[in-house]
């Protein structure tokens, strides 16, 4: 369409030399960026099913939600990778929990999980009473068959994570009050 | 603005690079979802243009910036302000054509594609085509005209 205006972007690859300069200064991957890439994400995946016929079935929402616990995963495999690269190794079970609600739940959720409860034969339910990838949603029952959409690319990230530190899980999360949210972690003895 | 003042160099190493391995888990299940490369950029530029008109409500509500006077004026916002604020980095401006009405944006360092190679059965795909998407859809509310944002790999 000529008379409209237009953008390039190019992308140059740089040396690596270049990569650690940029180094030096901040990096503020916005929160409300990754927010809105999740949503988006979530979206699409629904409505590809959707588009087949009306209502998704049970089924479909299912295979949806396997889909984005998968991504998740991925995610956070990387993710534990990176922040566990100059820790030392950990103790026990317990300890990588911990590590799970603290340091890693700050980095990645930007809070401390805020009750983990465990009966020490490898379950544990971390309760996380202002969840931030809940906390635009309105309070209230309205929304709350919506959240498991929204909460299996965690869980995910959480099993990506745990994974990688050696703990093969299952993860679940569950909503009763928004945005409260309990994440139970079912350790899998091999 | 304040909020983001508090954070630690390290948490705020950690967001990108939670944007960034997200980002790589969306193109890959797009790759594996749609036969060829111009499809994945199709999306991509979908999923971009619904992310931008959300997104522009926070950086205007962000950055208090007020209505840019001419599109020069835009360009410098969304190099030194939008992309400073979101990604971290500054693009710059340049390639002006001689009506003002076509630039481009240079990233030297591009966060989306940290840690990421493209195998060479993708020669078609533009990686990083939600950006596309993100300003054409922000640029949309905001401007009466419309933008077609146009990526060029190098």
């Amino acid at each position: 369409m000529t008379g409209c205006p237009r953008v390039n972007i190019e992308c140059h690859r740089t040396s690596r030399s270049r990569l650690v300069e940029y180094g030096r200064f901040d990096r503020m991957a916005d929160e409300s960026l990754f927010e809105f890439l999740h949503m988006e994400i979530v979206s699409h995946i629904f409505n590809e099913q959707q588009s087949s016929k009306g209502e998704m079935d049970n089924k479909e929402r299912a295979a949806c939600i396997s889909l984005l616990e998968a991504m998740g995963f991925r995610v956070g495999q990387g993710l534990i990778e990176r922040l566990t690269r100059d820790t030392p190794s950990f103790k026990d079970e317990l300890d990588i929990m911990k590590f799970i609600c603290k340091d890693f739940w700050t980095k990645v959720f930007r809070r401390q999980v805020d009750n983990l409860r465990t009966n020490h034969q490898g379950t544990y339910v971390l309760q996380d009473n202002k969840f931030s990838l809940l906390t635009q949603f309105s309070g209230g029952k309205q929304y709350l068959d919506q959240a498991p959409k929204y909460l299996a690319f965690s869980c995910g990230v959480v099993r990506g994570a745990l994974s990688n530190l050696g703990l093969e899980s299952v993860v679940t999360a569950e909503v009763s009050i928004m945005p409260s949210c309990k994440f139970q972690v079912v350790i899998q003895k091999l | 603005m304040s909020r983001q003042s508090n954070r630690t160099t390290d948490s705020k190493k950690m967001n990108s690079e939670l944007f960034t391995l997200t980002y790589g888990a969306l193109v890959t299940q797009l790759c594996k979802d749609y036969e060829n490369d111009e499809e994945v950029n199709k999306q991509l530029d979908k999923m971009g243009y619904n992310i931008g008109v959300r997104l522009i409500e926070d950086f205007l509500a962000r950055s208090s910036i007020g209505r840019c006077q001419d599109f020069r004026e835009t360009a410098d916002v969304i190099a030194k302000v939008a992309f400073k604020m979101y990604l971290g980095i500054t693009p710059s401006v340049t390639n002006w054509s001689p009506g003002g009405d076509e630039f481009s944006l240079i990233l030297e360092n591009n966060p989306l594609a940290d840690f990421v190679e493209l195998p060479d059965n993708h020669s078609a795909l533009i990686y990083s085509n939600l950006l596309c998407g993100v300003l054409r859809g922000a640029l949309e509310m905001v401007n009466s005209t419309l933008i077609f944002p146009v990526l060029k790999k190098t």
